[in-house]
């Protein structure tokens, strides 16, 4: 009891001189559970930029790999020597570098899509909400219908379309996740464009991009950082969904569905380690993701602050 | 009336705007000789084959022979089959729709305790700990936990069949797992694996539904009549925490229709998502773009429906429509 008065008085003291942005640091490092998801989430992203440096073998290096060490199973010894934490698949690859070097595509792919839409959606919102009248209408139709389907029916006809390789992958997430942010951002807009300093902005005679950009904009960001923390989730879960079926990334460059569903044939035999482990990093990635997104929506709604 | 009238033309409009972009998508992006010819045809073969498919003919007279195929059923025939589109995928069609019941049975049986209980004590033990499971639920790749389910309970204890549909029994001219003992042990584990996401969404809406109407004055005077709190929770409650429960699976039904694609390539579970995947991986776009049709088709006609109760049940929707 005395831990929580101490550490929230000097806090108030500060209110009146405290930002928005510090405000949200201290209540979000309040959080343990959410502090500790965002610590695994770093980690695991830092482990897939350096993996080039701290894997133990390139897995894409064919040179490198020994069909003698295939299929050992985790922390067995190789036949060259060393051991192998987490095993080797069929063709003597490591699997705890295969891991670290699918992190980076699932990571690249579902962190870059979900920038790349958040962008999309944030103009397309804000030009609604602005304009209003048919422009409005037709982008809300818009979203609305692509609202409708399930996300994996939409990702399953681009790429069919499409057809397989990252980038495509990429494309399909972002005309998937646009949606989401345009209907929030217009919602907020729609608050934000009818308060008083955007009527001061524009008694300026303050140009449309400037009033739109410089003003609405910051005021419409924070609902979206909560959505998009949740996308980038979504999108590296449907990513290896996709990427699983067989429709998303290609053979050469896996990412962790990828060698999930490599694995999937080697489980009946027993050698569950190929899918085991790179499943478990997806899940690692994908719910400490949502621990720090479900935290950040409880910070950043104003219903629930005092 | 007009109310009807409205949404029927709404939905219309949808199945008409999902048909341009099909068409262009599957037939205009992309050569569709390379696509609808098989590449083993010799050069007079490919010339057949563009006549007789009109892939000579302009853009929009290739539109309107598609869309009057559309109209009297006919989206083309397969190249892996030989078989028109349209039947293949209502012949796989039933093994779907009795995975996905399953699983929205096993998602209610199991969600909606489990929500009443964690919206009855929402700060206690339990609760919280039913709300972490249900964050895990939204979290876990559904893919993934299908296979873990077929290592642990398939090759690890040999207790339950992880592929097919095992024995069928024919009802209704149509062939049926759920009817044979057999057939439900085959159906068990991909049910179990496609309702997981589902349970989290039900255990949400009881949560939140119980907290709602626990507060209302007809549990407060159903309780100050005496009446056992059983009987409040299980009569009173429940009834009325229903609706918005039902609402949302008769709008999921779709979503879990689309998602049984995951699921019935893990247990190679013969119904139309198993079709589609094995369509794209080889190309057959007759295929394609008959399951996209239909699932459209289906989309329309449940939101219709569910417009249509909507209407019927709340008198405010129907005048807010009107004016």
């Amino acid at each position: 009891m005395t831990e929580a008065t101490l550490a929230t008085a000097p806090a108030h003291k500060e209110v009146s001189v405290e930002t928005p942005a510090q405000r949200l640091v201290r209540k979000f490092v309040a959080n343990r559970i959410a502090l500790g998801g965002l610590a695994v989430f770093l980690a695991i992203a830092l482990a897939a930029v350096l993996a080039p440096l701290i894997a133990p073998q390139n897995p894409y290096d064919l040179a490198g790999l020994d069909i003698m060490d295939g299929a050992i199973p985790p922390g067995g010894e190789a036949f060259s020597g060393g051991t192998y934490v987490l095993g080797t698949d069929e063709q003597g690859r490591d699997m705890l570098s295969a891991i670290l070097y699918g992190l980076r595509i699932s990571i690249g792919v579902g962190v870059g899509s979900t920038v790349i839409a958040l962008a999309i959606g944030l103009a397309m919102g804000l030009f609604a909400a602005y304009s209003g009248g048919w422009r409005d209408a037709l982008v809300m139709r818009l979203v609305d219908l692509q609202l409708g389907f399930p996300p994996i029916l939409i990702a399953l006809i681009l790429l069919a379309i499409l057809g397989r390789g990252v980038d495509k992958v990429m494309i399909a997430l972002v005309a998937l996740q646009w949606a989401y942010y345009a209907r929030t951002v217009r919602g907020n807009a729609l608050v934000e464009r009818r308060k008083e300093y955007i009527e001061a902005a524009r008694c300026l005679g303050l140009p449309y991009a400037r009033i739109v950009f410089g003003h609405l904009m910051p005021n419409c960001l924070p609902p979206l950082i909560v959505v998009a923390t949740m996308q980038v989730a979504h999108a590296i879960a449907l990513e290896a969904t996709l990427s699983f079926l067989g429709v998303g990334v290609p053979v050469t460059e896996p990412s962790l569905g990828m060698l999930i569903a490599n694995g999937f044939d080697f489980m009946m035999s027993g050698r569950y380690w190929v899918s085991f482990f790179p499943g478990v990093t997806l899940l690692v990635t994908v719910v400490s993701i949502n621990l720090v997104g479900d935290h950040l929506r409880d910070i950043l709604n104003p219903r629930l602050q005092k | 009336m007009g109310y009807v009238i409205n949404r029927l033309m709404q939905g219309l409009m949808v199945i008409a705007v999902m048909a341009v972009l099909v068409f262009v998508g599957v037939y205009a992006i992309g050569n569709p000789v390379d696509m609808l010819i098989s590449p083993e045809a010799d050069q007079a073969e490919i010339e057949a084959t563009i006549i007789r498919m009109g892939l000579d003919k302009p853009l929009w007279e290739q539109f309107l022979g598609f869309v009057g195929g559309a109209l009297r059923g006919d989206l083309g025939t397969s190249f892996m089959y030989n078989e028109p589109a349209v039947r293949l995928i209502l012949a796989r069609f039933p093994a779907t729709l009795e995975l996905a019941l399953a699983a929205i049975l096993m998602a209610v049986a199991v969600g909606i305790p489990l929500g009443v209980i964690a919206g009855l004590r929402p700060n206690g033990v339990v609760g919280r700990s039913i709300m972490t499971v249900s964050i895990l639920g939204f979290s876990l790749p559904t893919f993934w936990v299908g296979m873990m389910f077929i290592m642990v309970f398939a090759v690890s204890l040999g207790w339950l069949p992880s592929t097919g549909r095992g024995e069928t029994v024919e009802v209704l001219g149509v062939r049926w797992s759920f009817l044979t003992a057999n057939g439900l042990s085959h159906l068990f584990l991909p049910a179990l694996n496609l309702a997981l996401f589902k349970t989290s969404l039900v255990i949400r809406l009881a949560r939140a539904g119980t907290r709602e109407v626990i507060t209302q004055d007809y549990i407060k005077f159903a309780r100050a009549k005496g009446l056992s709190e059983t009987r409040v929770i299980l009569v009173h409650m429940l009834k009325n925490m229903m609706i918005p429960v039902v609402t949302v699976l008769g709008l999921e039904f779709g979503s879990v229709v689309a998602f049984a694609v995951v699921t019935e390539t893990v247990f190679a579970w013969p119904g139309i998502g198993k079709l589609l995947i094995s369509s794209i991986v080889h190309l057959d776009r007759p295929v394609i773009v008959a399951y996209l049709m239909l699932t459209v088709l289906l989309f329309v006609t449940i939101n219709f429906v569910v417009d249509l109760i909507y209407a019927i049940l709340d008198p405010r929707v129907r005048r807010k429509e009107a004016a």
